[in-house]
């Protein structure tokens, strides 16, 4: 028999498969298409403490094997929130993460104090890499020093399960795994998106109206497997692998190379029932080659 | 009503002009109600330079048959690989996505304005606006006669009128230049096609106070409110054009 549980921090996942975060809006988009409580978690649309229109359109473009988008964390902020969202969020019999996000320490700080308040968010993502906002996101994850003062002020007020998400767009992702540790965090998530371009040359324009945005999709697998891998290595904290999977076989690839769990972003958007498929797929993978629970092959690769 | 992913069979696949084309897909399990003015998200076969689906707008729907109507112009990758489908193929699909035109009531006079491929969810528009017992008459402006598509079927549920930019047929200039467009007192009008022309559809209708929708053909993802990709201003700030729309009011957009 496969036990498919897995623990992230203080958190019992019945399986080893989340959402990302802002492709996955509130659960409800997702509810004609499969049981969402079917799966180990889900991550909302990234949150901000004060509403946010998030940038202009167009805020996305397709690319080779996948998309770049500038979204920009539009939400309806914490207010919102609370009183619209989090009750319909509620009735999910899973766990429901919330992807935090500021401009500056305190709305980071000021944010996740009022969703520790919150009895059904079990956890929290902090999203440090966000590429497509001016002030924050990105620019916390990508210095050393900015990134451990933010995890360490969030971790200071917040009791339950912390999952710091890493940004790609460093030279070395598993220093900030390391520090992610260091100052607490109960788990990474990793990739965000890679910063990219695309340029419409019959109107030599840029295809975002932001000019650069993130990349997502099958393109960024083999990053995002190399850097989960490089930072399993260097931390003892679960890591969880986010980027390109589009099927149970890029999920298992992930776990081998060192995820305690994954992250089904993208392919959300071309087949709404991926995240499903992929929690069959793993048990099957599992159930074939002898094994009884993911951890058995977390990391588990012959090099 | 619910959203599905569904496979469904190509019954015709019909040129109709220089890069347009007509698909018609049958569903083996039955079509849901579908609204008009709603659309569907197409997969093409995933490969790296179609990775994402095509949002298309059914353009006619026939319950007795299962099937649906798609009116789609080759302008990439995407649509070309489409137009290549043949009867029997599969072409998998989330629908019925978005909201829909408003009908109209008992004799009010419609009129449908299409630009070029924006005639596509005018067609079962008009039908349904018929069975509503609504007058409906047609304006449809091209670049050219020779870019004209195959408007029988809009004949058969109300007058046609045709505009060409160079004049080679019908009125010269564009829909806003067709005389029975200008001087009828129209109750509603319902507009979709490149976004100049909407817009100045929209001018019109809003400066003589006459009821008018269009169906917005922003760039999506997801099509179903996850990605917040396709988002469109409006009075209530930047919402999706995938499950706020296509369809808005005049009224609530900020052009």
């Amino acid at each position: 028999m496969v036990d498919l549980s897995v623990k992230i921090g203080k958190l019992v996942l019945k399986n080893p498969v989340m959402t990302a975060s802002g492709t996955f809006g509130y659960g409800a988009e997702f509810d004609d298409f499969f049981d969402v409580s079917s799966l180990g978690a889900i991550i909302v649309k990234g949150t901000t403490f004060e509403p946010r229109e998030g940038n202009p359109y167009p805020r996305m473009a397709e690319t080779p094997s996948g998309m770049l988008n500038a979204v920009g964390l539009q939400n309806k902020g914490i207010d919102y929130f609370e009183t619209k969202i989090y009750p319909v969020i509620s009735r999910y019999e899973t766990n429901v993460i919330v992807n935090v996000n500021g401009s500056n320490i305190d709305d980071y700080v000021q944010l996740t104090k009022r969703i520790e308040k919150l009895e059904n968010i079990p956890a929290i993502e902090l999203n440090i890499s966000c590429p497509n906002v001016k002030m924050g996101g990105m620019a916390f994850g990508t210095n050393t020093v900015s990134a451990r003062e933010v995890i360490r002020a969030v971790r200071d007020v917040y009791s339950r399960t912390l999952i710091v998400k890493l940004s790609p767009n460093v030279t070395n992702i598993a220093e900030f795994g390391v520090i992610a540790q260091e100052e607490g965090a109960d788990a990474v998530s990793l990739i965000n998106t890679l910063l990219g371009m695309a340029i419409d040359i019959k109107e030599r324009r840029p295809k975002l109206s932001t000019v650069t945005g993130g990349l997502s999709g099958p393109a960024v697998k083999p990053v995002a497997l190399r850097m989960v891998w490089q930072t399993a290595k260097a931390v003892s904290i679960p890591v969880i692998g986010i980027g390109g999977i589009m099927n149970a076989d890029d999920a298992v690839e992930f776990i081998l190379a060192g995820a305690s769990a994954v992250q089904v972003g993208t392919a959300s958007f071309i087949n709404p029932v991926t995240a499903s498929e992929v929690v069959k797929g793993i048990a099957e993978y599992l159930q074939l080659n002898g094994f009884h629970s993911p951890g058995d092959i977390v990391g588990n690769i012959k090099i | 009503m619910g959203k599905r992913v569904e496979d469904l069979i190509i019954l015709a696949n019909r040129q109709i002009n220089q890069g347009f084309f007509l698909l018609e897909a049958k569903s083996l399990i039955g079509l849901p109600v579908i609204l008009p003015g709603q659309f569907l998200q197409v997969r093409v076969d995933n490969a790296p330079q179609t990775f994402l689906r095509r949002p298309l707008s059914v353009h006619d729907v026939n319950y007795e048959r299962d099937s649906v109507s798609l009116l789609v112009q080759v302008l990439g990758e995407g649509t070309r690989m489409l137009s290549g489908l043949k009867p029997g193929d599969t072409l998998n699909v989330i629908y019925p996505l978005g909201n829909s035109f408003t009908l109209p009531g008992k004799g009010e006079r419609v009129m449908l304005a299409g630009g070029g491929c924006g005639m596509a969810p005018l067609l079962y528009l008009g039908r349904k606006a018929r069975e509503c017992g609504a007058e409906v008459s047609v304006a449809l402006g091209f670049r050219n006669s020779s870019r004209i598509l195959d408007f029988s079927e809009f004949r058969k549920i109300g007058e046609v009128f045709i505009a060409t930019e160079d004049g080679t047929e019908g009125t010269r200039g564009f829909i806003t230049d067709i005389p029975a467009f200008r001087e009828s007192n129209w109750d509603r009008i319902y507009c979709c096609g490149p976004e100049p022309m909407m817009k100045s559809i929209a001018k019109a209708a809003g400066e003589r106070d006459i009821f008018c929708e269009v169906s917005l053909e922003n760039l999506m993802a997801c099509g179903i409110g996850a990605c917040l990709c396709c988002v469109v201003n409006t009075s209530e700030g930047h919402v999706c054009t995938c499950t706020e729309g296509p369809v808005f009011n005049i009224r609530t957009l900020l052009w």
